[in-house]
């Protein structure tokens, strides 16, 4: 699935523009409700090429996901006097210029940053899925055949799940910008996963690596003064780096222990 | 139109260069892309040309040169770093093979991004440009740059010429090229390195976000057109090279727009027209071959049906109602429709008032589908040893597609049997 994140991550692109375009505000709602259906017209697309054209699923995906961020950066060009966006915001995003997008109270008071304002709520919504959610994903994700045979609707499941991964990489979109998400997607999961074999846990750990990649691109990126998501995902990897070097010497480890035990025996 | 006529004219020797090099670049791109294709290692080759990135921006940071070799071999190693820690991660690890690409691409583009952000904050100057490669310009492209590409796109290539028959087999069938004693694993470095080569020179023209389809889309489109390689990519070369020609113009009579996301777009129009509009192979052509397909089972039944009856028929009635016709085989009301439709159109039955009765061209195709299904059903329990309760079901598949070069090895095979295993009789045309 890992492949389908980063198509949709694309694939937003022209439906932000739209939702910009018609709604003519940066408001997150026309976005969300954009980049949503982009995201799942994106997933429709992908199947119909797989299913009904039979195109190899991989090459279903490519294809898929490069046309519509093409639309995207098309539309971008086309509309560059109406659309607040630009090419480099896209794959950067702005991240630094969150703290002075500020949400104000009627009266003026200030709430602080638009953007921790929705990346709080969103971060409520995906922990209260995963709660109350967490047998439905747990089966599908691991074994969707017996979750059918238990009466779980795979399929709700399936669709719950991507409206987050949208939904996620549409709200990161504005921080951290296009690719970065499916860094911040992909690589903490991986290392979490790389150190254990239990989902709670795994969820657990990846969210500490996530957190851990962001403070540390922060800085990373100041001492280097480049883009601040740039210097998340290689913090990212190199975590994962860290993890995958840990793994292996963690699993060497017992080997080794078990050995001098049995000779202790003898 | 005038300013079609002017760029293709190609009087200005700055559009010149520019359109020879897109179609260069798009041409070779997705003649080496057909084999990535073909390896289902399409997504691979997006993953490689984000991994470019970093490679670029240090061989930048070292050299302060754009020479377009300097960065290609910065380029050609990180692309190649990129792939073997994808194949060691997906062999060392539990993790799955889209897990490690996702992580390698986004990783490595994030690095790359560092990077020529912070070239480009550090102001040495020279840096204008580097950040091209993200989404393409092939405006920016200069004279040295395209003797550079079409250097490489040659050699390209000519790769491709000379190991045409090894790459062939590797990827239709790997384990036979191993068998056969071919060097796999060089072949497969060479075949990796020409694909890092194309992407390195190809996201001058499209950027590395959109390289991808620059690999895939072409290969794409021509699969939907031919069935043979050689055809395939040639069709895809010049998918690829048209695109380029598109890309480039649109970028001449708009400056500001950027060349790739029109290449990719007019290659995604080529896709998607192919796949859905192909003869053979397309969407359509397969609805509709699936619906004759129906058509000919349903109406091929409804014949045995007659045929059932006629045998059976004391009396010698040769017209029947509808009730009478579902009585050995329920057939739903609109497969009926469809059945009484293709066979009225070819005169295999007429209605007689509110009975149907089947002409004599008719009897003789009912005749044919009986014989197929008893020869069958003979073949099965002579040659095959099975039982007789066993064999129907597969007599009534069969029996719609066994050719008439079949049916007469079957009747030669068999010795033309007079009667099937249920002791009916095999018909014959008198």
């Amino acid at each position: 699935m890992a492949m389908v994140g980063d198509a949709i991550s694309h694939s937003v692109l022209p439906g932000i523009v739209i939702a910009f375009l018609i709604s003519g505000s940066r408001d997150s709602v026309p976005m969300l409700i954009g980049a949503a259906a982009v995201g799942v017209l994106t997933t429709i697309l992908i199947e119909l090429l797989h299913k009904k054209a039979r195109l190899q699923e991989d090459a279903s995906i490519g294809v898929t996901f490069t046309w519509l961020f093409a639309i995207g950066v098309i539309l971008i060009t086309l509309f560059t006097q109406q659309v607040d966006l630009d090419q480099e915001c896209v794959l950067y995003g702005e991240i630094a210029y969150v703290p002075l997008d500020l949400l104000y109270t009627q009266s003026g008071l200030s709430l602080g940053p638009r953007a921790l304002w929705i990346s709080g709520s969103l971060l409520i919504i995906i922990v209260a899925v995963i709660v109350f959610g967490f047998k439905g994903l747990y089966l599908t994700s691991f074994n969707a055949d017996y979750a059918k045979a238990l009466g779980v609707s795979t399929l709700f499941w399936h669709f719950t799940f991507m409206s987050l991964v949208s939904l996620t990489t549409v709200v990161s979109f504005e921080s951290v910008g296009a690719i970065l998400v499916v860094a911040l997607l992909i690589s903490p999961a991986a290392a979490a996963y790389l150190l254990t074999g239990k989902l709670k846990q795994m969820l657990v750990l990846a969210s500490i690596i996530g957190v851990l990649s962001s403070i540390g691109g922060y800085y990373l990126a100041s001492i280097m003064n480049g883009s601040i998501a740039g210097a998340m995902a290689t913090v990212s990897g190199l975590l994962f780096a860290l993890c995958y070097i840990y793994s292996r010497f963690a699993v060497a480890w017992p080997k080794k222990q078990t050995k001098e035990l049995s000779k202790l025996k003898i | 139109m005038d300013s079609l006529w002017e760029f293709l004219s190609f009087s200005d020797p700055n559009v010149r260069t520019v359109t020879f090099g897109t179609i260069f670049l798009g041409m070779s791109a997705s003649m080496v892309g057909s084999f990535a294709f073909l390896r289902k290692r399409s997504l691979i080759g997006d993953a490689i040309a984000h991994a470019i990135l970093p490679g670029i921006a240090i061989s930048f940071m070292l050299f302060q040169s754009k020479n377009p070799f300097i960065l290609m071999g910065g380029a050609l190693v990180s692309g190649w770093i990129a792939i073997l820690l994808i194949e060691h991660l997906t062999k060392a690890t539990k993790l799955k093979p889209d897990t490690t690409i996702g992580l390698v691409l986004s990783v490595f583009f994030g690095i790359g991004i560092l990077l020529l952000t912070t070239i480009q904050h550090s102001g040495s100057g020279n840096q204008a440009g580097l950040d091209e490669f993200l989404f393409g310009k092939a405006a920016a492209m200069t004279q040295n740059d395209l003797i550079a590409y079409s250097v490489v796109a040659v050699l390209l290539l000519i790769v491709v010429t000379v190991f045409y028959k090894e790459f062939k087999i590797l990827c239709f069938n790997p384990d036979y090229a191993e068998t056969i004693g071919l060097p796999v694993k060089s072949l497969r470095f060479i075949l990796s390195t020409i694909t890092v080569l194309a992407i390195a020179i190809g996201i001058q023209s499209v950027g590395v976000v959109l390289m991808a389809a620059l690999l895939i889309t072409p290969s794409a489109t021509a699969r939907s057109w031919t069935e043979s390689l050689l055809v395939m990519i040639i069709i895809a070369g010049s998918a690829g090279a048209f695109s380029g020609l598109v890309g480039s113009y649109i970028s001449y009579t708009s400056p500001n727009m950027p060349t790739g996301p029109w290449i990719v777009m007019c290659l995604s129009l080529m896709a998607m027209i192919s796949l859905f509009f192909a003869p053979k192979r397309g969407v359509l052509a397969r609805i509709r071959q699936q619906r004759k397909n129906r058509e000919k089972i349903v109406s091929e039944n409804l014949l045995k049906a007659f045929y059932h009856l006629l045998e059976n028929s004391i009396d010698k009635e040769l017209s029947f109602t509808k009730d009478e016709l579902n009585v050995k085989r329920r057939f739903p009301e609109n497969e009926f429709k469809i059945a009484l439709k293709t066979l009225k159109k070819n005169y295999f039955i007429i209605s007689k008032g509110l009975k149907l009765a089947l002409t004599s061209k008719g009897f003789e195709e009912a005749q044919r589908v009986g014989r197929l299904h008893r020869l069958w059903e003979m073949y099965l329990t002579e040659r095959m040893h099975l039982k007789a309760d066993h064999i129907h079901p597969n007599a009534e598949t069969i029996e719609h597609i066994i050719t008439p070069e079949i049916e007469e090895l079957l009747l030669r095979e068999l010795d033309y049997p007079s009667q099937d295993p249920h002791s009916s009789p095999i018909p014959y045309k008198e």
